[in-house]
């Protein structure tokens, strides 16, 4: 297979926050790597992740030499004025030999079809297309060939899209799971003062403040709002925005107004996924250290060697990934959830 | 510069949005004023069977009427929402997801601020495919507003801006009014309906934050841009969107028409809409670059 074959069902498309991450995934048994350059033209511009343009160069070319392929976020929102910066991007990942873009916004996808004819485009989850005529819309105008759906359809739901779009799917099936519409969600901006859609931040790490009460619990702050409060036996999590405790008037005493903080993990769900029509599956976790990239990717590749080879994977094993912590099936397993 | 009346984005009773959209027609010195639906596609059969007497009576009183579109369509009820708003002829629409581009393909359509237009080179595509008129996201600094209003000027096309009222921050799948009842989104039995100018969210250390509008979540305190009236003219935005909250949004429309012509100062201005949402904070921060909840003062400005 070519590095730049796309066409085997079961792509595991793994995170890489530096190019160490890269090789691991990579040596593990990814078949597609995604990354960002250290600026706002991607979705996880955090302080120490990514990658400089040689970076790129040399990942690409360790990644091609084992069959593997690079596909390159730029799927943030340039502010007018500022395109220029994603313009550059697109070219040195085109020089590089990139063999995707992941894109949003539908400047960034008209310019790089335009200059760069050949480029594959992938449409990000931040572009929010959660309907056949969404998905249809970017395939038609910019030639897109795959979808990242975003986390909020159900199976039977992802089936029949399936029936409908001209283009490859990709579902997010571990990590982090956000829970606003990507790509339509503008919460930390309005408490930091910089953008997910055009900075590429999320919640970012220098605002963020841990207090410790007398009584020995603890507040995790963002930019100085309290996002939780937890109890001296509680674990005081990462203040995200979206994953908070809040009062309402009906809930007095403070309750996760959006969601709990769970960990996205498809694993029991991997053979129905595959089954309704689903091509590559997304880890997520640019941010996380090589020992998880490495330990996750192995496990996947594992589960969908087995499920491509018609052996029963050892689901199990998947399952134990996320061990401890609270998971989710998300809304991939009843609307409910909705 | 002209004044718009965005959707209404909460759970109004047909009844209140009746009486709501009389007053403005006949009272409120807007331009144009956008109806439907935006938010959840559960609640547009209440007000559906009013919606052409509505358009009536709006344009019998000069307004210009457009009609505004989902924000997320998924569900089948949605995706036919948005095809069969797209076939319309008359009164003008705005699309605020890209399930409603493709279905109007390139027949004449305002761009809503959903969308994500904000980069003139996005608007530029846009345009070319029969975008008349473009809603800018309400998170856009005044840096890059400048840039997009001059491109718009260029192309020949409307720039809006938001200048009044809650920011529009999320939405999800999910229903967070339903949520908050401890219902599901199929049985929420339209629970919003209690909360007409949105459910109060605040941290665990009772500072008011964020307002829950079903799928939709917003900002506690109000976006108002008085102060910077003057200045987005002098960019080249041709329209500032008033959004309808739970206050006499006439004596609203009336304060920014005042200071628009400059009638009045603009401490006058502030003080009277301080007096009409009694209680409310304002917030300018997005506009200036800092945190959306901030509110710069002029002085500070330099």
């Amino acid at each position: 297979m070519s590095p730049t074959d796309f066409s085997t069902a079961g792509e595991l498309v793994c995170p890489a926050g530096t190019p160490a991450a890269l090789r691991t995934a990579v040596d593990a048994g990814a078949d597609s790597v995604y990354c960002g350059f250290r600026n706002a033209t991607n979705a996880r511009n955090f302080p120490g992740l990514n990658f400089t343009p040689e970076e790129l160069e040399a990942s690409v070319a360790y990644a091609h030499a084992r069959g593997a392929r690079v596909l390159l976020a730029l799927n943030t929102y340039p502010p007018a004025g500022k395109v220029d910066l994603w313009r550059e991007a697109a070219a040195i990942g085109a020089r590089v030999g990139v063999d995707a873009f992941i894109v949003a916004d539908m400047g960034v996808a008209r310019h790089i079809a335009q200059t760069h004819p050949g480029s594959r485009l992938h449409l990000s989850v931040q572009a929010a297309a959660s309907s056949p005529e969404a998905i249809r819309y970017y395939c038609e105008n910019f030639g897109v060939k795959r979808v990242v759906l975003p986390r909020i359809l159900t199976i039977p739901e992802i089936r029949a899209i399936k029936s409908e779009i001209p283009c490859e799917i990709e579902t997010f099936i571990f990590g982090n799971h956000g829970l606003m519409v990507e790509g339509r969600c503008s919460l930390t901006n309005w408490m930091s003062g910089l953008s997910t859609n055009m900075d590429g931040v999320c919640s970012p790490a220098a605002d963020v403040t841990y207090e410790r009460e007398a009584d020995g619990s603890m507040r995790s702050c963002l930019s100085g709002f309290t996002i939780d409060h937890f109890a001296p036996d509680e674990n005081a999590g990462y203040p995200t925005i979206c994953k908070g405790r809040y009062v309402a008037p009906h809930r007095p005493e403070g309750y996760y107004a959006f969601e709990e903080p769970v960990s996205l993990n498809l694993g029991r769900l991997l053979p129905e996924l595959m089954e309704a029509g689903v091509h590559a599956f997304k880890i997520e976790g640019r941010q996380r250290s090589k020992s998880y990239v490495r330990s996750v990717v192995r496990s996947f590749r594992q589960a969908v060697d087995a499920i491509r080879a018609g052996a029963e994977p050892d689901l199990a094993n998947l399952v134990a990934l996320t061990e401890g912590q609270k998971e989710t099936q998300g809304a991939f397993r009843s609307k409910k959830w909705r | 510069m002209e004044l718009t009346l965005g959707p209404i984005a909460y759970h109004w009773s047909a009844e209140k949005k009746r009486d709501f959209y009389a007053r403005i027609a006949d009272e409120a010195p807007v331009s144009t004023v956008y109806l439907g639906e935006v938010i959840c596609s559960k609640r547009a059969p209440f007000f559906d069977k009013e919606l052409p007497e509505t358009i009536e009576r709006l344009e019998r009183a000069g307004k210009r009427v457009v009609l505004s579109s989902l924000a997320e369509v998924m569900l089948p009820r949605e995706r036919k929402a948005t095809a069969d708003l797209a076939q319309m002829e008359h009164p003008e629409i705005e699309i605020n997801n890209a399930a409603g581009l493709l279905a109007r393909n390139t027949r004449p359509h305002r761009i809503g601020p959903f969308l994500n237009a904000y980069s003139e080179a996005t608007i530029a595509w846009m345009v070319e495919q029969g975008a008349t008129h473009v809603c800018l996201p309400t998170e856009m600094p005044a840096e890059a507003i400048a840039v997009a209003a001059a491109a718009g000027s260029e192309l020949g096309v409307g720039i809006e801006v938001q200048v009044f009222g809650r920011a529009p921050l999320a939405v999800s799948a999910r229903c967070y009014h339903a949520r908050a009842h401890s219902r599901t989104k199929d049985n929420c039995q339209f629970i919003c309906e209690e909360d007409p100018d949105g459910m109060p969210l605040s941290t665990r250390d009772d500072q008011a934050i964020l307002r829950v509008n079903g799928i939709q979540t917003q900002s506690e305190s109000y976006i108002e841009l008085l102060d910077e009236l003057p200045g987005l003219a002098e960019m080249g935005v041709t329209h500032a969107r008033l959004l309808p909250q739970d206050v006499d949004m006439v004596a609203v429309a009336e304060i920014f028409a005042d200071r628009l012509a400059a009638r009045i100062e603009a401490a006058e201005a502030r003080a009277r809409l301080a007096e009409i949402c009694e209680g409310r904070d304002f917030s300018n921060g997005f506009f200036h670059g800092a945190a959306g909840y901030r509110r710069i003062e002029a002085a500070a400005r330099g």
